[in-house]
């Protein structure tokens, strides 16, 4: 497999969905969704529960395969080429994934071995990630001491281990207080800006959107709307982003609106 | 309070040395080696965690050992059948059976745990490894067959001080015989422990596939009791794990069919045997014929595109996501 540096043009997209259809059974869950994420930009998906968010999610990490459109990240197409894809992705699963009974820095490894390094990088680039989301003096602790907070930011850390230039993170604030969902938005907005990964954040919260973030409304497994925040308060007449989203998804005169 | 930790948070974020050259990692032979350790050292690392798993892995055998075989010493009596030589004490028929019974808990909840316990996800996480599908889930296998072994082993140790020991000449390792033979030759009981192995391997993976490719194909499970109710109980008793499968004729020819045609049957004759330094090569077949298709099976299953996750909605992503 290549071992060339590959050389990323700054163009490129660090996600690309194209006309994505999925069905479970009689059920639309996806249609005919497609979205992009540059590099460098923080893109938030934003749905209500059962928008579509997690089966999208499920896509992108070929949970299962996309039967219908395509789906590449950094022009990897994640069905042909599932291993170049797949190293470029870093994920924030919404359910809870460490191993609560072995340490942060085990659980760093493990995911370090997952993608191939060895004891000795794994361990570098584990140190170096506990730093990234301050959490260095914890690493010999086990993950059920943690606050839910702090366990998001290992988990940060973690999809970051292997350098990836696209961040996935499915509503990764739930159930955390003020102060950890501070934080763990600011990391990552930080790691937008200074490395220019390109970040694709599912959330149903509408204060966790930036005026200078890009927006994709998913709504009933449609996408109603992509583009920038002053866009989204253009397109609908809104004052306010939660009062453009509701007029999004409610109106049901237009629900095709794009 | 709340921007201090913001602005440590983004301090430590933009000094920290890592990140970003976005060189693809070697994916050589080394790449799937670590991959493979990684697996392994997690599932052994995780067992030994968790205390009250290794107890129970413990405690459960040597029940039967201790309590249940003790008393039914008296009501069963074991004729001399192969691979015994000699009457042998109901403690020692079973013994093999029991190692059995502790590779099929092992594989159904350490594969099985993946469907209910929806609190880790650590299914999702090996999922999106680079690596492929075929290769996680086998290096999974292996993982849980390490801990089996572990269990086994230390079962066996434990059963050595109630006389249960595999009783048969030296195995020699070398060439010649008799005053001529030069090599290593391996005393009883040792020479059981390690003709043991490869079978608890074997039938260790044959089950853990078993184990893998349910875990695909049931969505939810209440817990752990249903798999005990409908698949633990139903092999092991329908088995020759606690009675030779003569007996089991005299009674029912129907019942002794279903026991001829269950995997365990074949996993546990294969390990009966290799205690005692021989091959049973019905049980081999049929242990590694099953292995295969199991395995197989699982693959299938998992495989992204042609699978059973995407249409019924598998694990950790139901159509309400």
């Amino acid at each position: 497999m290549d071992t060339k540096v590959e050389q990323i043009d700054a163009s490129m997209d660090a996600l690309a969905v194209n006309g994505v259809s999925h069905r479970f059974g009689d059920f639309p869950a996806l249609d005919n969704v497609s979205l992009t994420v540059s590099q460098g930009s923080f893109t938030i998906l934003l749905g209500l529960n059962g928008a579509g968010k997690s089966t999208l999610f499920a896509l992108i990490t070929r949970l299962y395969d996309n039967t219908s459109g395509t789906i590449s990240i950094l022009d990897h197409d994640v069905r042909r080429q599932p291993t170049t894809a797949m190293q470029r992705l870093g994920v924030v699963f919404q359910a809870r994934t460490l191993d609560q009974d072995l340490t942060l820095k085990q659980n760093l490894t493990y995911h370090a071995a997952l993608h191939g390094l060895g004891n000795r990088e794994a361990r570098r680039r584990a140190d170096a990630a506990l730093e990234l989301v301050s959490l260095s003096d914890r690493a010999g602790e086990k993950v059920r001491n943690l606050s839910g907070g702090q366990a998001r930011r290992v988990e940060i850390a973690r999809c970051m281990l292997h350098r990836p230039g696209l961040l996935l993170l499915d509503e990764p604030t739930v159930g955390l207080d003020i102060g950890s969902r501070e934080s763990v938005i600011a990391i990552v907005r930080e790691l937008v800006e200074t490395h220019g990964l390109g970040v694709l954040w599912a959330t149903h919260l509408i204060d966790e959107i930036k005026e200078t973030d890009e927006v994709v409304v998913l709504h009933k497994g449609k996408v109603l709307y992509t583009g920038t925040v002053p866009g989204l308060r253009n397109h609908t007449g809104a004052d306010n982003v939660s009062d453009a989203f509701r007029a999004l998804t409610d109106d049901p005169m237009k629900p095709e609106a794009a | 309070m709340t921007t201090k930790i913001v602005e440590a948070a983004k301090a430590s974020a933009r000094k920290a040395s890592i990140i970003i050259d976005r060189a693809p990692e070697p994916h050589g032979v080394f790449a799937y080696y670590n991959c493979f350790k990684g697996i392994v050292w997690r599932e052994v690392l995780r067992f030994l965690h968790q205390r009250e798993r290794f107890l129970s892995a413990l405690v459960r055998p040597l029940v039967w050992l201790f309590i249940f075989a003790a008393g039914f010493r008296q009501v069963l009596g074991i004729s001399i059948i192969p691979p015994y030589e000699t009457y042998v004490l109901y403690e020692t028929y079973i013994t093999p059976g029991l190692l059995g019974m502790v590779l099929l808990f092992n594989a159904m909840q350490s594969s099985l745990s993946m469907v209910y316990d929806r609190e880790t996800g650590a299914m999702r996480t090996l999922l999106v490894s680079p690596f492929p599908r075929w290769f996680l889930l086998s290096s999974k296998l292996l993982g849980g067959v390490a801990v089996a072994i572990l269990q086994v082993y230390t079962f066996l140790f434990i059963a050595y001080f109630w006389d249960i020991q595999p009783d048969w000449p030296a195995l020699q390792l070398g060439i010649g015989e008799g005053d001529g033979f030069v090599g290593l030759s391996i005393p009883s009981p040792l020479n059981g422990y390690i003709t043991v192995f490869p079978a608890i391997v074997l039938a260790g993976l044959m089950l853990g596939a078993l184990a893998l490719f349910m875990s695909s194909v049931i969505r939810q499970l209440e817990n752990f009791a249903g798999v005990m109710n409908f698949v633990i109980f139903p092999m092991f008793f329908a088995s020759s794990a606690l009675y030779p499968l003569w007996k089991i004729r005299e009674s029912s020819p129907l019942l002794y069919e279903l026991c001829w045609w269950n995997p365990f049957t074949h996993a546990v004759e294969l390990i009966r045997f290799a205690f005692y330094g021989q091959l049973n090569l019905v049980a081999f077949l049929a242990v590694t014929g099953c292995l295969v298709v199991f395995l197989g099976a699982a693959i299938y299953a998992y495989n992204p595109s042609k699978g059973l996750i995407g249409r019924r909605g598998g694990p950790g992503a139901g159509p309400k996501g």
